[in-house]
């Protein structure tokens, strides 16, 4: 542990209400800590720079999943496990499944929320790009009311969205519109479980009579934010897949993300990779 | 079904040629110390309880090499509660002593590597102690640093002796300058390894109590306490009776506990003596462990290779270089090692092998598992599937050609005595994968395939015990005791570690006295209580002080026979009623054994020629792999480990030591890269270093043959690192033969495998 | 920044069957916590960012890293740990299959690993090999190659469905 506790403070306030209570009251001093698997791991590591939190685990409001004829709406503290044990999800939404299946080991899918992963803004997050995918819209609530917004809109660059001091992600709504769509999910971590994604490639694509109908494009850890990849979908979207389009659209993805050399890959392979498995996911359309 | 299927793969219980009769050897009795293990009840360092306990810290330096110029002590922290000790404060000499004495506990003036200990600070709490640490600030005036072992073996800049050089080695047989005018081909090669973190889970740490009345004691988490016992002497000028040191339960060692912790030992000592005797622990945790303890040594081969164009070997000329770190630690004994194993199990008439470890300004690389072997086999393993291709023939055809033979030479130009079967070994490890169909159906299967596959194997020897005259240097000694109530115990220094030392003396002593294993008990190391059995290293504990246990035993024995109290045949309870007689009449009832070396063998340390080890264990590994051709990422798919190792002592621990070996060498060749910065270890942290999970490793088939050694326990060789040798070649030959691609460095990371996949296309 | 220090928190949870009032800094991991202050040594330490598994436990029959778990968050919930599974003298199927099998070799991944298989075979008893390798891909072994843990999880879910 090479943080000094006494400098830390963490909270429990009583319910949702009062939360947001003081989070209005000291806007900026508090923040919100969940299942802590991202925050306990900074915090021993002597990294977490913010000092105070409101534990949030514990308020119902925020649990669970709703199902109606048209979304599927999920709290933020819907944990990795959650999402693995949910039927409509399960069938529905195979792309966040997945993500949820391959994010850390047993342990960490008890206590990792989708709420947490979203709100953390990492761009080596595993789920965002698959609620990228599903068109995902995030609720923000705050003592003022709350307002929905697309999670596209959500993040606006390194670690930094559009949230304010004041405000919670509620919950997660993903819209019931992409039943039958062919999908591709690929965490590429070295390893086979319990990696840091070095790239995190999500698809999903409704073919109509030998033509892509609709594409959707996602990919993490290959820039700033989770990358949504517009161009390339439009690109793609309308037309007969061959050879020339598929290398055509390679062209595109790369030049949608911007990867970076790190300790744990490089530019060149989180290019290289990206765009092969846009390739491959192509390629498997049928 | 699904459990059907399971056993059939996941359970390699192992198939054994196995011959002497035996009660206890040859069975999987329980591990002793299993039961505490499972239950949470074994006691590691970091659980023992202690009153007025002071927490210790370690205050490193920031740079690679420099003149340290002050230190200073941030404000917001109540210093004067707070235990200081720098190099000054050290009562003996500053010098960790193992093999050359030029490694300081704390750096007085000049730092050699980044996290080399400056300062040690302790407090009651160990979170105060924590923001201490990083109040303290060095400032260092940085010398200009070496990082790599080319720019040091370059001696762009020394940094450590005259030249750079920790030890060199030079092995010369026949002479290999005669070998290249009468060759067909010539073919060389250059073939590099990278450091491994050894990862036991639990990290290092101790509990210390020092000062000059009562002397020196330390718990810790260790493979050889006789090392700390010999270091702590020196650093604390004290006679021997007033150090002791205690192994408690040891969470994994791999050789990263070889000499470590006799650094982490003294730093708690030091504190503890500066506090009056207070006790002191330190427990690193996982990034300190990482950033500032030993890892494998990286490695640098090349080779030249003479061959007839019908594929004899004819001259080989190896120049293998390893990156030692800053300082000399155990860098030589690596070498030595490493030396002796570069030019395999083959028969070649001329061999020279130039071997040098080298000083760069990393922390000192360390013992891991396999000692240098797994570097000079990876290269040798590598090379001779070249070699094969460059003369036409199969990988296995060029080694069928050149396997040694009984009565044969090695390159050390050791005679070899005992009847190896590499061949045979080749046939069946071929047999039970499948090898040749595979082979063929895999180059047929991959045209097109975006998932190529490929299978490759690796053909080698590990040498057990100490290398030449290390063993009667050594001198090991082992007690055993037996109490009034017939219960029999083992004093040895030698640890468990995970490997099953417990377990297999215990079978070892019952077998030797025909009594039940429950009778058996083996004592904690401790060396206020027992005799110096050597360092718990080298594949040794079994058969060589396995040996001793055996002998040690047999004596206890013989005692109560000359002593009239026991028959030549005896129940266990005539055996109870014996030593208690004998524990009435006479006392304590003790029998020890020293080190003998069997007969015959000669060991030349100038030239290095004559006997290298006593035995090898022989071996013949075989890997499938996939490639994924969309991300570049290589998994193995199935790995095959036959081997022979003379008796084997436990069927169940013998296989988990292959299996975890293997395990670790498929993590060195795929998956740990070591990120260096400066000399430091960048990615220090589990998330970043990554080793295989459970979802990786693929199934592990072990098979064992069994041909008694006359001078091991019941016939026992040695196998604790052997495992680690051949995964590396196994898998870059299976890779190349997926690909087509001949990659020469491990780790090959998936960066690294798209790299050549590209460059070749 | 709040000047406010945090003040120690009291916790009342179930630990091992037993009801617990603790007492400690609420951003305390319930790893310390077990280990310091119910003596519950037998949940490790191996790298404190929840990759190596070694201090799992369960939390109200959740598997968690109790690294990485502020003991705030543990107010009334049941907690068990390795410590907890044998009852009297008779291990739990799972232990006794570590030993028979070889599972454990130097010991200190096995009690989180213990955790983890017995939770995956209270959620699979009859996982497959698949089951098997993702459930126990948290927990990291560095001795064993995980072949003998594969197998000790094999025999314990045998023996849960012998008659006994």
């Amino acid at each position: 542990m090479r943080s000094y506790l006494p400098d830390y403070n963490l909270r429990a306030p009583r319910d949702l209400a009062a939360t947001l209570d003081v989070l209005t009251q000291e806007p900026g001093v508090w923040r919100p800590f969940a299942g802590g698997t991202d925050l306990m791991v900074l915090l021993d590591a002597g990294l977490l720079a913010h000092r105070n939190f409101l534990s949030i685990w514990h308020l119902p409001e925020l649990k669970g999943v709703e199902v109606t004829d048209t979304h599927v709406t999920l709290g933020a503290l819907v944990t990795y496990t959650d999402v693995q044990r949910h039927e409509t999800l399960a069938r529905e939404f195979p792309l966040l499944a997945a993500a949820a299946r391959e994010t850390g080991g047993i342990a960490i899918q008890s206590r990792g929320t989708l709420g947490g992963n979203v709100a953390n803004a990492s761009p080596a997050a595993d789920t965002p790009p698959a609620l990228l995918v599903y068109d995902a819209e995030l609720e923000l609530v705050s003592q003022g009311g709350a307002r929905w917004l697309a999670y596209q809109d959500f993040h606006t660059g390194y670690r930094q969205t559009v949230m304010r001091a004041d405000e919670l992600l509620a919950r997660i709504r993903l819209p019931r519109t992409t039943a039958g769509w062919q999908t591709y999910y690929r965490k590429v971590g070295t390893r086979k479980a319990q990696a840091i994604s070095k790239v995190c490639f999500a698809a999903g694509a409704r073919v109509d009579a030998g033509r892509i109908g609709d594409v959707r494009l996602a990919v993490g850890s290959v820039a700033p934010t989770v990358v949504r990849c517009a161009r390339t979908e439009d690109l793609l979207r309308g037309h007969e897949l061959d050879g020339e389009l598929i290398a055509a659209a390679r062209a595109s993805l790369a030049q949608e993300i911007a990867p970076i050399d790190d300790m744990r890959s490089t530019a060149d392979y989180r290019q290289r990779v990206a765009t092969n498995l846009l390739a491959d996911f192509l390629g498997q359309l049928t | 079904m699904a459990r059907a299927h399971l056993l059939n793969n996941v359970t390699a219980t192992p198939k054994t040629k196995s011959n002497a009769e035996t009660n206890v050897v040859g069975k999987p009795v329980p591990r002793k110390e299993g039961r505490a293990k499972v239950t949470g009840a074994a006691r590691y360092v970091d659980d023992m309880r202690v009153e007025g306990l002071l927490h210790g810290a370690t205050v490193r330096s920031a740079v690679a090499r420099g003149r340290i110029r002050e230190i200073k002590f941030g404000a917001g922290v109540p210093w004067d509660e707070f235990v200081v000790v720098t190099a000054k404060d050290i009562p003996g000499e500053n010098v960790v002593a193992l093999i050359t004495l030029d490694q300081p506990y704390l750096a007085a003036e000049f730092v050699n590597h980044p996290e080399e200990p400056i300062l040690l600070l302790a407090h009651p709490d160990k979170h105060l102690l924590e923001k201490a640490r990083r109040a303290v600030t060095v400032e260092i005036e940085p010398l200009p640093p070496v990082f790599t072992l080319a720019e040091s073996d370059a001696k762009t800049e020394i940094i450590w002796g005259a030249d750079n050089v920790f030890k060199s080695y030079l092995v010369d047989k026949g002479n290999v300058d005669d070998a290249w005018p009468e060759a067909d081909l010539i073919v060389e090669g250059e073939y590099e390894t990278g450091a491994q973190e050894h990862l036991y889970i639990e990290p290092n740490g101790v509990v210390a109590v020092a000062d000059a009345e009562q002397g020196v004691t330390v718990w810790g988490s260790m493979q050889c306490p006789y090392y700390v016992h010999k270091a702590l002497l020196k650093l604390f000028a004290l006679p021997e009776d007033k150090v002791r040191v205690v192994q408690t339960e040891t969470g994994g060692g791999f050789g990263g506990k070889e000499e470590f912790p006799s650094m982490i030992a003294g730093h708690a000592a030091l504190l503890s003596w500066r506090a009056g005797g207070r006790p002191v622990k330190i427990i690193y945790d996982r990034a300190e462990d990482m950033v500032a303890s030993t890892k494998r040594h990286p490695s640098r081969t090349r080779h030249k290779t003479a061959v007839t164009k019908d594929g004899r070997l004819l001259g080989m000329e190896i120049d293998f270089v390893v990156d030692g770190g800053a300082y000399a630690t155990l860098s030589s004994v690596v070498l030595s090692r490493g030396t002796i194993h570069a030019a395999g199990p083959y028969h070649c008439p001329h061999v020279r092998v130039h071997a040098r470890a080298v000083a760069t300004n990393a922390p000192p690389h360390g013992a891991f598992r396999g000692f240098g072997a797994p570097q000079s086999i990876f290269a040798l393993e590598r090379h001779l599937d070249k070699v094969a291709t460059a003369v036409g023939l199969s990988p296995e055809e060029f080694r069928r050609r050149n396997f040694v033979r009984e009565g044969q030479t090695l390159a050390t130009g050791q005679v070899v005595r005992e009847p190896v079967d590499m061949e045979g070994l080749l046939a069946r490890a071929f047999e039970l994968t499948d090898y040749q169909a595979k082979r063929e159906r895999f180059a047929r299967e991959n045209e097109g395939a975006s998932v190529k596959r490929g299978i490759g194997f690796a053909s080698f020897m590990h040498g057990a015990g100490f290398t030449g005259s290390g063993e009667v240097y050594l001198q090991s000694v082992v007690g055993v005791e037996a109490t009034a109530e017939g219960v029999v115990r083992v004093l040895a220094a030698s640890t468990e570690i995970g490997q099953g030392t417990n377990t297999i003396f215990a079978q070892l002593a019952a077998e030797a006295l025909g009594l039940d294993y429950e009778l058996i008990e083996v004592l904690q190391p401790d060396t206020g209580h027992v005799p110096n059995s050597g360092p718990t290293v080298a594949s040794r504990t079994t058969m060589i002080v396995g040996k001793l246990v055996e002998s040690a035993a047999a004596g206890l024995r013989q005692t109560l026979q000359n002593a009239g109290l026991l028959g030549a045949t005896y129940t266990t309870e005539e055996w109870r009623a014996a030593c208690r007689a004998h524990c009435e009449r006479y006392g304590a009832l003790k029998s020890f054994s020293q080190y003998q070396p069997p007969p015959g063998i000669h060991w030349d340390e100038g030239k290095y020629q004559g006997d290298a080890y006593g035995t090898y264990a022989w071996a013949v590994y075989v890997a499938e792999v996939a490639v994924d051709t969309v991300t570049y990422e290589a998994r193995v798919e199935d790995f095959v480990a036959l081997q022979e190792v003379g008796k084997v002592v436990h069927p169940v621990l013998a296989a988990g030591q292959i299996e975890g070996g293997v395990a670790q060498a498929i993590g060195w060749t795929l998956y740990e890269n070591v990120v260096w910065q400066q000399g430091r270890m960048l990615n220090a942290q589990m998330t970043n270093y990554i080793i295989p999970t459970a979802a990786d490793i693929p199934p592990i088939r072990v098979y064992f043959e069994e041909q008694p050694y006359p001078y091991g326990p019941r016939g026992a060789k040695g196998i604790g690192e052997l495992p680690m040798d051949g995964g590396a070649p196994a898998i870059l030959n299976a890779i190349e033969h997926a690909t087509g691609v001949s990659f020469t460095h491990v780790p090959l990371m998936p960066e690294a495998l798209m790299k050549g996949l590209l460059e070749d296309a | 920044m709040s000047d406010e220090t945090a003040a120690t928190a009291e916790i009342t949870c179930t630990v091992n069957g037993v009801r617990r009032t603790l007492s400690a800094h609420p951003l305390a991991r319930l790893l310390d916590v077990l280990r310091e202050q119910l003596s519950l040594t037998g949940t490790k330490e191996g790298c404190g960012e929840g990759e190596c598994g070694a201090c799992s436990v369960l939390v109200d029959g959740a598997l968690v890293n109790s690294c990485l778990i502020p003991v705030l968050q543990v107010a009334g919930t049941k907690i068990e740990t390795v410590e907890g599974l044998a009852s009297d003298a008779q291990l739990h199927a799972v232990q006794q299959a570590f030993i028979e099998a070889g599972g454990a070799q130097c010991g200190i991944c096995t009690p989180g690993m213990i955790m983890a298989a017995v939770q995956l075979l209270t959620e699979k008893p009859q996982p497959t090999d698949a089951d098997i390798r993702n459930g126990l891909a948290g927990n990291l072994c560095r001795c064993t190659g995980y072949m003998k843990i594969f197998d000790a999880v094999v025999r314990a879910c045998q023996r849960a469905g012998e008659p006994t």
